[in-house]
C-alpha cells in the first residue's frame, strides 16, 4: 500500500500527476466515465485510490458520474471527476446542479478537439467559454488551467482547496498535450501541502441553517447524516434550503451564489508573469499555449520586440482588473489559445478601445508553434 | 511552473519507428534517466492513438540544463529511425550539425554525410538474444555511446527500472550490446580520422 503523498521527485505525465494531486488533496472518491484523453486519470485514481481506502466508481456515463461526485461530496468525503469532450457536455447538467447546492467538488477536463466527437487523441483549448457558461443559468465559476505535469500536480490541489473554501465545483481545464506530457513532478512531504477544509457548521443543530453566509460570504456546511436536518434542492432556495418560488428568494440566492466568488478574488486569481516589466506587447494565455507563449517571448526579445507573458492560472473569474491595468501602459495584446476565440474575447473586452488586443489562434489537433506568435508580434503592431 | 529563466542550451531528440517497437518506452527511459538521474530538465511527448499502435510512431524528448519552454523537438539534433518511414519523414529536419541513428537492416540512410550517421543491427542482436522486442532497448544502448545524452549509470538504472519486472537483467544485456556497439564504432571511426591525419601529414 503506498501512501495518499507519493513524496519524491517522479518523471509521469500530466495525467497521472493530475490524479496524484488529487490523492494529496485528500480526494476519497472518483467517479467517471473513461474518455480519451482522460482516461488515464481514472486508471490512476482505481489503481490507486484501494491505497487510501478511498473508493471508485465507473459510472454509466458523464452525468451520473458528475451526481455521483455530488452525492459524495455531500456525504462529507472530498470527490472528482474527469472527462473530455463530449464527456463534459454532460458534465453540465449536474455542474449547475453543484453550483446552486454549493457542493464542494473538482472536475478535470483533459480537453480534446471538439466540436462533437471531433479529434479524440488530439488536443484543443475550445471548451473555454463552455467552461464558463456550458450550464443553464447565470452562476460564477471557478477555473484553473495548469502548463505543465508539475503544476497539474498542484493546481489540483489547488482546485480542492478552493472548492471546499468557496463551496463549488471547481473545473481544471487542462489539455490533452500537457495531460500526456512527461516532465519531472516533485511531491513535497505531506506536512507541507495545505489543505483546505468546507467551513462546518457550529451551533444548536435545530437552528442550522444550510445556506446562510458566513463572513466571507460562504455558509458552512453540514455533512449528510451529522443531524443537521437539511434540505438540498436545484429549485431556487432561501437560506434554510427550503424552496421559494417567488423572484424574491432568486434574488437573494442569486446574491449569494456570485457574491462569495467576486468578493474574493483576490484568494482566487492566480497569474504568473513573464518578461513583463518593461513588455510593450503583452502574451495572455494559459495551458499549453503559454509553454509556446514562453518561447515566442525570448525568441521576439532576441529580434528587439519587447514582448512578455501574462500567464492565467486561473481563467474564471477572468483576472479583468490586472488586463485592465495592463492596457494602461502596454502597446498591444496577442492572446494565444488553441480555439478560433474564446479568452481573446475576455482580452478585447478589457483592452477596450485603449490598445489593439488580437488573436493567435489555432481550430484544434495541434499545438500552436512559437514561431506563429513570433510572426504575429511582428506584424500586428 | 518555473519559467524565471530563459531558455538555455539543449539537445532535442526525435526517435521514430513502428508502433510495436517499443520507440516510446525508449524515449520515456531517455527522459525518465536524464530528469530523474542526471538531474536535468526533460520533457517527453510522444505519438498518442491509433496510429501508436502498428502505424508510424515517435517520441520527442528534449533535455536542457534549463526549464524547457516548448516540448516539441523542432530542428532535432538526434534523430534516431527504426524505420525507413521514420527516416523518410523526419530527415528533411535535421540541420547540419545533427547526429542520425539508425537500425541498418530497417533504414536506408540515403544521402546523409556518413560522418554524422551511425549505424547498428539493433532488431537482428535483439532476434539473436532470443527477444525481438528488446531492439529498442539495444537501441537505447547504442544511442547512450554515441551521444552522450544521457550518463551510463543513469540509462542503465533507468532501463533496469522501466521493463518487466524478471526480464531487469536480459535487458541489461541487451543495453550493454547496443552500448558496447556504440564504443566499438566510436573507436573505429577515431582510429580511421587518426589514419587520414597520418596520410595528410605525409604529403610534402
Amino acid at each position: 500500500m503506498k501512501p495518499a503523498v507519493l513524496t519524491g521527485e517522479h518523471f509521469m505525465t500530466g495525467d497521472v500527476a493530475c490524479a496524484e494531486g488529487a490523492l494529496a488533496a485528500g480526494c476519497l472518491f472518483f467517479g467517471g466515465y473513461p474518455i480519451t484523453p482522460a482516461t488515464e486519470i481514472a486508471e490512476h485514481m482505481a489503481s490507486r485510490l484501494p491505497d487510501v481506502c478511498g473508493t471508485f466508481v465507473q459510472m454509466e456515463d458523464e452525468i451520473a458520474a458528475m451526481a455521483s461526485i455530488l452525492g459524495a461530496s455531500c456525504a462529507g468525503v472530498k470527490s472528482m471527476t474527469a472527462t473530455s469532450g463530449p464527456g463534459f457536455s454532460l458534465i453540465m447538467e449536474n455542474l449547475g446542479l453543484g453550483i446552486c447546492t454549493e457542493t464542494p467538488c473538482v472536475v478535470v477536463n483533459v480537453q480534446r478537439a471538439g466540436p462533437s466527437t471531433g479529434l479524440p487523441t488530439l488536443g484543443a483549448q475550445g471548451d473555454m467559454m463552455q467552461a464558463r457558461w456550458g450550464s443553464h443559468g447565470h452562476y460564477e465559476i471557478i477555473a484553473l488551467a495548469p502548463a505543465s505535469p508539475q503544476e497539474l500536480f498542484y493546481t489540483t490541489i489547488t482546485a480542492f482547496n478552493l472548492s471546499e473554501t468557496y463551496r463549488i465545483p471547481v473545473l481544471v481545464m487542462t489539455d490533452e498535450v500537457t495531460g500526456h506530457l512527461s516532465e519531472r513532478v516533485v511531491i513535497p512531504e505531506a506536512g507541507a501541502i495545505k489543505l483546505r477544509h468546507r467551513p462546518a457548521p457550529k451551533g444548536r443543530k435545530d437552528r442550522f441553517k444550510a445556506f446562510q453566509p458566513g463572513p466571507n460570504g460562504v455558509a458552512p456546511m453540514a455533512i449528510a447524516g451529522d443531524g443537521y436536518g437539511i434540505h438540498v434542492t436545484g429549485l431556487t432556495h432561501d437560506e434554510r434550503g427550503y424552496p421559494g418560488m417567488n423572484v424574491e428568494t432568486q434574488i437573494e440566492m442569486m446574491h449569494r451564489l456570485t457574491q462569495k466568488i467576486r468578493n474574493n478574488l483576490d484568494d482566487i486569481i492566480r497569474t504568473e508573469s513573464y518578461r513583463l516589466e518593461d513588455a510593450e506587447i503583452v502574451i495572455v494565455s494559459y495551458g499549453i499555449s503559454a509553454r509556446s507563449s514562453l518561447a515566442a517571448v525570448d525568441e521576439a526579445r532576441a529580434q528587439g520586440i519587447k514582448a512578455g507573458l501574462f500567464r492565467l492560472i486561473t481563467v474564471w473569474p477572468f483576472p479583468e482588473q490586472q488586463i485592465q491595468k495592463l492596457a494602461e501602459k502596454v502597446r498591444g495584446f496577442v492572446t494565444v489559445e488553441i480555439n478560433l476565440g474564446q479568452i481573446h474575447l475576455e482580452v478585447q473586452r478589457c483592452a477596450g478601445s485603449r490598445v489593439p488586443a488580437v488573436l493567435v489562434g489555432h481550430p484544434g489537433g495541434a499545438v500552436i508553434t512559437p514561431e506563429q506568435i513570433v510572426d504575429t508580434l511582428k506584424t500586428a503592431f | 511552473m518555473t519559467s524565471k529563466s530563459h531558455a538555455g542550451d539543449k539537445m532535442e531528440i526525435l526517435i521514430t519507428g513502428f508502433g510495436g517497437q517499443g520507440i516510446v518506452l525508449a524515449g520515456q527511459i531517455v527522459g525518465k534517466a536524464a530528469s530523474l538521474i542526471d538531474h536535468k530538465e526533460s520533457t517527453l511527448t510522444q505519438s498518442y492513438g491509433p496510429e501508436a499502435r502498428g502505424g508510424y510512431c515517435s517520441a520527442q524528448v528534449i533535455i536542457s540544463d534549463k526549464f524547457i519552454h516548448f516540448p516539441y523537438v523542432r530542428r532535432p539534433d538526434i534523430l534516431v529511425c527504426m524505420s525507413q518511414g521514420g527516416y523518410d519523414k523526419y530527415a528533411a529536419m535535421i540541420k547540419e550539425t545533427s547526429i542520425l541513428i539508425v537500425d541498418q537492416n530497417l533504414v536506408n540512410p540515403g544521402d546523409i554525410p556518413a560522418d554524422r550517421c551511425f549505424a547498428i543491427p539493433a532488431t537482428r542482436m535483439a532476434e539473436e538474444m532470443g527477444r525481438k522486442m528488446m531492439a529498442n532497448i539495444v537501441m537505447v544502448g547504442f544511442f547512450t555511446a554515441i551521444t552522450q545524452a544521457v550518463s551510463l549509470d543513469a540509462a542503465r538504472s533507468t532501463v533496469s527500472g522501466s521493463v518487466p519486472r524478471g526480464t531487469e537483467a536480459l535487458n541489461l544485456a541487451a543495453f550493454d550490446k547496443g552500448y558496447d556497439f556504440g564504443l566499438a564504432t566510436l573507436k573505429g571511426r577515431r582510429k580511421k580520422a587518426e589514419g587520414k591525419k597520418g596520410t595528410v601529414d605525409e604529403k610534402p
